[in-house]
C-alpha cells in the first residue's frame, strides 16, 4: 500500500484498503472557520440536538481567518458565532479575533500550531486543508454537511482515492521555488487531472524542501481536483514538529511495491519560472512568453504565498528598489507578521524592505486571496491585472469578475512589482 | 430523490468553478435565517461572467435581478463543474434558487459529495457534451430510475450514468439519515 491508503487503512479499522472502495474512517483533527464553520455548527445542532456536545472538543479547531477586517457585519456575526459554540462547548482550541491567540490563515495556523501530525487524519471545511499533507497525513476539504457529521460522530466516508505520484529530483536553482514546480504540474495535468485522486510528491528536490515549501506543494493539490496531497514524514518533518508540539504520532510510509495510478518525473534543474494566466490555474505559461505584460497591481500573501519563506524571497528581490505598481503584503499568520520584524535580509528586516520599497503591509487572513467583503484589503473592483502569489485565478476569484489573475511565486511577483510588467527573476535576481 | 425531474435548462461551460456559482462576498449570509436564506437563490451563478451566462446566447442571469428563485430547474453543464472551493453554499445556492438537479460531463469532487450528502442536488453525469446540443429554455424530463434525459424542446433523448454508490445517500435523503440506517447515529 501507499502512505494514504495506510493511512485510511489504520484509520477505518483494517489491515488493508484498495482504490474505489468506500469506507468510514476517524478523523483526528477537524478544522472549521468562519465561513464554513457556522453553518456547520447550524447543521450539527440541527441533527445532534441543541444541548449536543461535539464528539472530542481536543480534536475540533477553530480558526477564523477568511473575513476577519472588515465592517461587514454578517461576516462579524460569523465570529461570534464561532466564539458562543466555542464558550458553550469549551474548546481548548479556539483562535479568537482580537486577543493574542488570533492566528490568521488556518492551514498555516495548523502547521505552526502543530496540528499536522504524521500518520493522522485531518479534515477541513475549506478546499486548501489538503495543505496538512506537506506533513505526511491525510488531509482534504469538505463541506458544512460532512463537517457536522464528524461534529457528532467523529467519522467521515471516504472513497479510497487511487494515488498519482510526482517525483522531483536534482537541485533546485534560486530562481525557483515550489510555486513553479506545482504550477508546472497542473499545467501539464490540468484542473481535473488528479479529480478523485491523491497526489503524492517524492524525490530528492521535494525533501529538500523546507516545511513551507512543501505546504505549497500539497496546498495546491486541489487546483488539479486532487482529494489530498502528501509528502512522507522525514527529519525536516520531526525537526518543525519538535519546535512546536509534544503530540505523539506514528508516521507510516509507501510500500516499494506499493501501486500508483501513474508517476511523473521532472528534473526540478532543467525548469523554469512560470505563471498561471487568467483564468484558470491550469493556463500555464513560461515567464519567458508573458514577460512584459502590463500588470496593475502585485500581490505576495495567502496560505500559500504568506508564509515568512515567501516574504524572504521577495524581500531579496525587493530590497534597495522601489515597487513600480500597487503591491500589497498580507502575512498569512501573526507568527509571520511577527517574523517580518526580527527576520533580516543583508541587515534589515523584512517589514523595513518592504516598506521602503513602497508596499502595502496589511494584517494576517485570507484578505483578498478570494475577494471577499467590498472592503477587503487588495480586492478587486474593476479591470485590474494582478500577479499574485494565491492559488487560483478563476474568474472573480479576487473580487472583480472583469479583473485577471496571473499565479506566480513570490520571486516572480516581486520581480514584477519593480518593473510593472511580468518580469522573470533572473532579471533581478543577482 | 423524484424519480421524474422536469423543468427549463440553463446551460453553462467547462469547469465552472465555486466562485462564479456563489461569489465569496456573498457568503456571509446565514443560511438558516429565512431573509438571508433566499439571497443565495438571488445571487447563484452571479460569478459566471456575462458572455457565458445561459448558453448559446449568454447574458441570460439565471436568477432575475429582482428575484430570489430562477426559473430554471435543470443546470446542465460541461466537465468539471464546481471545481474550487469546499462551499457547501455551492450546491446549497443552486437549491435554494430552485434548481434540483445537474447533468454535467463530470465534477469537482468536493462538490459532488457536497450535493449528494447535504441532499441539496441529483449530479447526474453524462458522456454526452450536452452544452453543444441542449439550449437554455429548452424542457427537460430527467427520469432518475431509467436514466434517461429528454428534451421536449427538439425531441431527443440522452442517456446519463448509473449513479452508483451514491444513490444510497440520494435515496436516503442525505448523509445523515444515511448514517442513521448505517448505525452510525442512533435513529
Amino acid at each position: 500500500m501507499n502512505i494514504t491508503e495506510k493511512i485510511i487503512a489504520r484509520h477505518s479499522g483494517r489491515d488493508r484498503v484498495v482504490p474505489g472502495e468506500n469506507v468510514w474512517i476517524d478523523v483526528d483533527v477537524l478544522m472549521t472557520h468562519d465561513v464554513c464553520g457556522p453553518p456547520a455548527i447550524g447543521i450539527f445542532k440541527r441533527e445532534f440536538g441543541e444541548e449536543a456536545r461535539v464528539w472530542d472538543p481536543d480534536k475540533l479547531v477553530i480558526m477564523p481567518d477568511h473575513y476577519i477586517f472588515t465592517a461587514d457585519p454578517h461576516a462579524n456575526r460569523n465570529v461570534d458565532i464561532l466564539r458562543a459554540f466555542a464558550a458553550e462547548q469549551d474548546l481548548p482550541h479556539y483562535y479568537d479575533v482580537g486577543t493574542s491567540r488570533y492566528k490568521g490563515v488556518c492551514h498555516i495556523g495548523l502547521a505552526e500550531e502543530g496540528f499536522n501530525l504524521p500518520g493522522s487524519v485531518l479534515i477541513g471545511t475549506d478546499s486548501h486543508s489538503c495543505t496538512s499533507g506537506a506533513f505526511g497525513l491525510f488531509s482534504t476539504g469538505v463541506g458544512n454537511t460532512d463537517a457536522a457529521l464528524i461534529m457528532g460522530t467523529g467519522k467521515i466516508w471516504v472513497k479510497v482515492p487511487e494515488t498519482m505520484k510526482f517525483v522531483f529530483d536534482g537541485n533546485l536553482p534560486p530562481y525557483l521555488m515550489a510555486k513553479d514546480l506545482i504550477l508546472t504540474v497542473i499545467g501539464d495535468i490540468g484542473i481535473d487531472g488528479a479529480t478523485y485522486r491523491a497526489m503524492e510528491f517524492d524525490g530528492q528536490a521535494v525533501f529538500d524542501l523546507s516545511m513551507e515549501e512543501r505546504m505549497t506543494l500539497t496546498n495546491m493539490a486541489i487546483e488539479a481536483g486532487g482529494k489530498n496531497g502528501v509528502i512522507a514524514a522525514d527529519q525536516t518533518t520531526a525537526d518543525y514538529l519538535a519546535a512546536r508540539t509534544d503530540r505523539p504520532y506514528t508516521p507510516v510510509y509507501s510500500d516499494p511495491d506499493a501501486r500508483y495510478h501513474s508517476v511523473r518525473t521532472y528534473d526540478v534543474s532543467k525548469m523554469e519560472p512560470v505563471v498561471a494566466k487568467p483564468h484558470r490555474p491550469d493556463n500555464r505559461a513560461s515567464v519567458s512568453e508573458v514577460e512584459g505584460t502590463k500588470l496593475d497591481r502585485a500581490y505576495i500573501g495567502s496560505c500559500t504565498g504568506g508564509k515568512l519563506e515567501d516574504f524572504v524571497a521577495a524581500a531579496g528581490i525587493l530590497k534597495d528598489g522601489r515597487v513600480a505598481i500597487d503591491t500589497f503584503i498580507v502575512p498569512a499568520t501573526t507568527e509571520v507578521a511577527r517574523l517580518l520584524d526580527t527576520t533580516l535580509v543583508e541587515g534589515v528586516s523584512v517589514r523595513q524592505i518592504f516598506r521602503d520599497a513602497g508596499c502595502k503591509i496589511g494584517e494576517s487572513s485570507c484578505a483578498a486571496c478570494l475577494g471577499g467583503p467590498i472592503d477587503t484589503f487588495g480586492r478587486t473592483h474593476a479591470t485590474e491585472v494582478v500577479i499574485s502569489t494565491t492559488n487560483r485565478n478563476f474568474p472573480g476569484r479576487m473580487g472583480s469578475k472583469q479583473s485577471a489573475v496571473y499565479l506566480a511565486s513570490p520571486l516572480t511577483v516581486a520581480a514584477s512589482a519593480l518593473s510593472g510588467v511580468i518580469t522573470d527573476p533572473r532579471e533581478v535576481l543577482v | 430523490m423524484k424519480q421524474i425531474i422536469t423543468g427549463k435548462a440553463y446551460v453553462v461551460g467547462d469547469s465552472v468553478d465555486t466562485d462564479q456559482i456563489i461569489p465569496a462576498e456573498h457568503l456571509v449570509y446565514s443560511l438558516t435565517v429565512p431573509d438571508e436564506r433566499r439571497m443565495y437563490g438571488r445571487y447563484a451563478l452571479s460569478g459566471v461572467p456575462g458572455s457565458v451566462q445561459g448558453l448559446p446566447a449568454g447574458h441570460v442571469p439565471f436568477t432575475a435581478a429582482d428575484a430570489f428563485k430562477s426559473e430554471f430547474g435543470i443546470l446542465i453543464a460541461g466537465s468539471n463543474f464546481g471545481c474550487g472551493s469546499s462551499r457547501e453554499h455551492a450546491p446549497f445556492a443552486l437549491r435554494q434558487a430552485g434548481c434540483q438537479a445537474v447533468v454535467a460531463e463530470s465534477y469537482a469532487r468536493i462538490f459532488y459529495r457536497n450535493a449528494v450528502d447535504g441532499g441539496f442536488l441529483v449530479p447526474f453525469e453524462t458522456r454526452v457534451r450536452l452544452i453543444e446540443v441542449i439550449e437554455t429554455g429548452h424542457e427537460l424530463e430527467i427520469d432518475s430510475a431509467v436514466g434517461t434525459l429528454k428534451n421536449h424542446t427538439t425531441g431527443k433523448q440522452y442517456l446519463l450514468e448509473p449513479l452508483g454508490d451514491v444513490a444510497e445517500i440520494l435515496k436516503a435523503g442525505d448523509v445523515f439519515e444515511y448514517a442513521r440506517r448505517a448505525g452510525l447515529i442512533e435513529a
